[in-house]
């Protein structure tokens, strides 16, 4: 084969992909199953994530949004139908292929000893390395670019083990960028933080997918950011999708009131615009605990 | 010991908090080779010690083919045979250990923990006392089909405990737990066995269980050894991955890696090891829990270093036996010498530190 029919035949490979990626949905469940040993939490569930999209999972403890991210991971092995990844049955790919597409950082990881930030954020790096193939200067360039968007340049030197949470949950999205995957899936990354690191988390999770175009699927438990950093909000709950839509067709009182079994006021944030989430105050006879008077 | 496995907590072990000189790759070179000499020098002084007085400058010539017969037959088929068992069985017990203890994130899982040797010791004093006793079948049982029998119990018992923690998968807590349980069952098979013996056999099941190199030849060299060059590369081929697994299984698996396949892998490549090890010299004592140790402490890294813990095992057992016959008076197998010097080094290492580490 000569080196231009090569080219030419690569080239319209990679259009094809291309077209199919422009078509396809980044992710897909199609009647899915996921159980736990034998409790199901959901069943025969249809869901599409759209690419480029920020998407937040929402609902209330135990709703199963942590399991439904799990499976779009491939952490869980779902009891029956499939999950697709850019068109394709994410089992027909290569582990390793996989991980050039799809991340997931998920809520608790280990931090490992004696490694330093650097270290850490470039075994996000493995999925492109290979034993003929080992590291090469981009990786390192991708590791430094990494580290600088996530202001952790100056702490590179560091082990890992003595930074503060804000700066190692900072450290564990440098390692998920420095995957390059274009869809990235986060399981409460503003978990244990305070607001401020909240939103400097969340401020780069958006940057993320303005600026690279990746796709973000993620939980939260905080409705009032996940309506200002999303595009689209999908309600778990009762083994199925109970609300999906943009937040502020989701973030609505009747939903709440179903989805979380809670009374609450939604106004425009006077800062972003999105919608706010004011909790009502609870009357007494309502309120589900209560310290019991002598 | 294997109590304080669940108490110490899974993954706690390994953490620090303190800034570290950064894991270089040349300090964990610079360490595997100062083993390696270490290693050379101690079985040169393992083939001089003993009853027969023989110089370094002697046995050198002897290996070299330049030696008096009698020389000859004392270091070639004497003491050669032994040190060579001891440097592989160290070997291979410090890279099973490193192995256990990075992929089960916990520095007191020892290969003890997924079986293999309470099952290669119930097998070994299974024969012993089952088959009539060591005096009646003789040496033929002793030099060969014993070994054989600790290699086919250890392997069963292993695969029973990962066939128990299977559940969709295994994950590492569930195995530590259920080795725990298992070593605790067959250990209790082994002192019964004990207990009904006749006293001579009770004798030898014991002396077997201490871990000697006492009874060691060139024919219980070769398994080890071909265990050792079969399986190392293997091992060290999964360093890299074994380094991401203790990221966790979730993130290892979203960095690509096939974590169950790794798993089983990295527990054969322990198994096979640590059967081959306990076949030759019978369960040494601390050699798997304590070389790796050392040598991630003198390699300073987050992790055993994989080659340099097996030389550190070398170091150990050669070194342990070397004592024994050259400076304690009668015959005191080498499983005592690691128990008994092993065991206070580490507990040295660990207080020297000010750091609090949580082993």
């Amino acid at each position: 084969m000569t080196e231009t029919r090569r080219d030419a035949q690569a080239q319209a490979q990679a259009q094809a992909q291309a077209r199919a990626a422009a078509t396809a949905p980044a992710l897909e469940a199609r009647g899915l199953t996921l159980a736990y040993d034998r409790s199901v939490v959901f069943e025969g569930l249809d869901l599409s994530i759209d690419a480029g999209r920020v998407t937040t999972l929402i609902g209330a403890n135990g709703s199963g949004k942590s399991t439904l991210l799990k499976a779009f991971g491939r952490i869980l092995q779902p009891s029956a139908g499939t999950v697709r990844l850019d068109g394709r049955p994410v089992r027909e790919y290569a582990t390793r292929e996989v991980a050039r597409r799809l991340a997931i950082l998920p809520q608790k990881p280990l931090t490992p000893s004696a490694t330093s930030v650097r270290d850490l954020v470039s075994r996000g790096r493995h999925p492109h390395q290979s034993m003929l193939k080992p590291r090469t200067p981009r990786d390192a360039a991708v590791v430094d670019a990494a580290l600088a968007a996530t202001g952790l340049a100056g702490l590179a030197g560091r082990d890992a083990g003595s930074l503060s949470g804000g700066q190692l949950q900072r450290a564990w999205i440098a390692l998920v960028l420095a995957q390059e995957a274009p869809t990235i899936l986060l399981d409460e990354p503003t978990t244990f933080l305070d607001l401020s690191h909240q939103l400097d988390v969340l401020e780069l999770v958006r940057s993320i997918n303005r600026e690279r175009g990746a796709t973000v699927v993620m939980v939260l438990h905080d409705l009032s950011l996940a309506g200002r950093y999303s595009d689209r909000l999908v309600v778990v709950g009762e083994g199925r999708v109970l609300a999906d839509g943009a937040p502020w067709d989701v973030l609505t009182p009747d939903i709440l009131r179903s989805a979380f079994d809670l009374e609450a006021l939604v106004v425009p944030d006077p800062s972003s615009g999105s919608p706010l989430v004011v909790p009502a105050l609870r009357p007494e006879s309502t309120s589900g605990f209560r310290w019991p008077s002598a | 010991m294997t109590g304080r496995t669940v108490t110490g907590g899974i993954g706690a072990g390994l953490r620090s908090r303190r800034l570290v000189t950064l894991p270089s790759r040349r300090r964990v070179l610079v360490v595997t080779v100062i083993a390696l000499i270490a290693a050379a020098v101690i079985g040169l002084l393992g083939i001089v010690a003993g009853s027969s007085s023989l110089t370094i400058p002697d046995a050198v010539r002897t290996l070299l083919g330049a030696g008096t017969p009698g020389h000859q037959l004392i270091v070639i088929e004497l003491r050669l045979p032994r040190v060579v068992a001891g440097l592989l069985v160290g070997t291979a017990l410090g890279i099973a250990g490193a192995l256990t203890q990075t992929f089960a994130r916990n520095p007191l899982a020892t290969p003890d923990i997924l079986g293999v040797t309470s099952g290669a010791s119930l097998g070994a004093v299974a024969a012993i006392v089952l088959a009539g006793g060591s005096y009646s079948v003789g040496a033929g049982l002793l030099s060969l089909g014993l070994p054989l029998v600790a290699v086919l119990g250890a392997m069963i018992s292993s695969a029973i405990v990962y066939g128990l923690a299977w559940r969709g998968g295994v994950d590492s807590y569930r195995l530590i737990l259920i080795g725990i349980g298992a070593t605790a069952a067959l250990g209790g098979i082994t002192s019964y066995l004990i207990a009904q013996a006749k006293i001579t056999d009770a004798t030898a099941a014991a002396q077997w269980l201490v871990g000697s190199l006492s009874g060691v030849s060139w024919a219980s060299v070769w398994p080890v050894l071909v265990c050792l060059v079969v399986i190392t590369p293997i091992a060290l081929q999964q360093s890299t991955t074994l380094e991401l697994t203790q990221l966790g299984d979730e993130v290892s698996t979203s960095l690509g890696v096939a974590v169950q396949r790794h798993r089983l892998l990295v527990i054969t490549c322990a198994v096979v090891l640590t059967a081959a090890a306990v076949s030759a010299s019978g369960p040494v004592e601390f050699v798997a829990f304590v070389a790796p140790q050392i040598a991630r402490r003198l390699a300073r890294t987050g992790r055993p270093p994989i080659l340099a813990a097996g030389l550190v095992g070398a170091v150990i057992v050669t070194g342990g036996d070397a004592l024994a016959r050259g400076v304690l008076p009668g015959q005191v197998p080498v499983g005592i010498i690691t128990a008994i010097v092993g065991a206070p080094y580490l507990i040295w290492l660990l207080t020297r530190r000010k750091e609090q580490e949580t082993l």
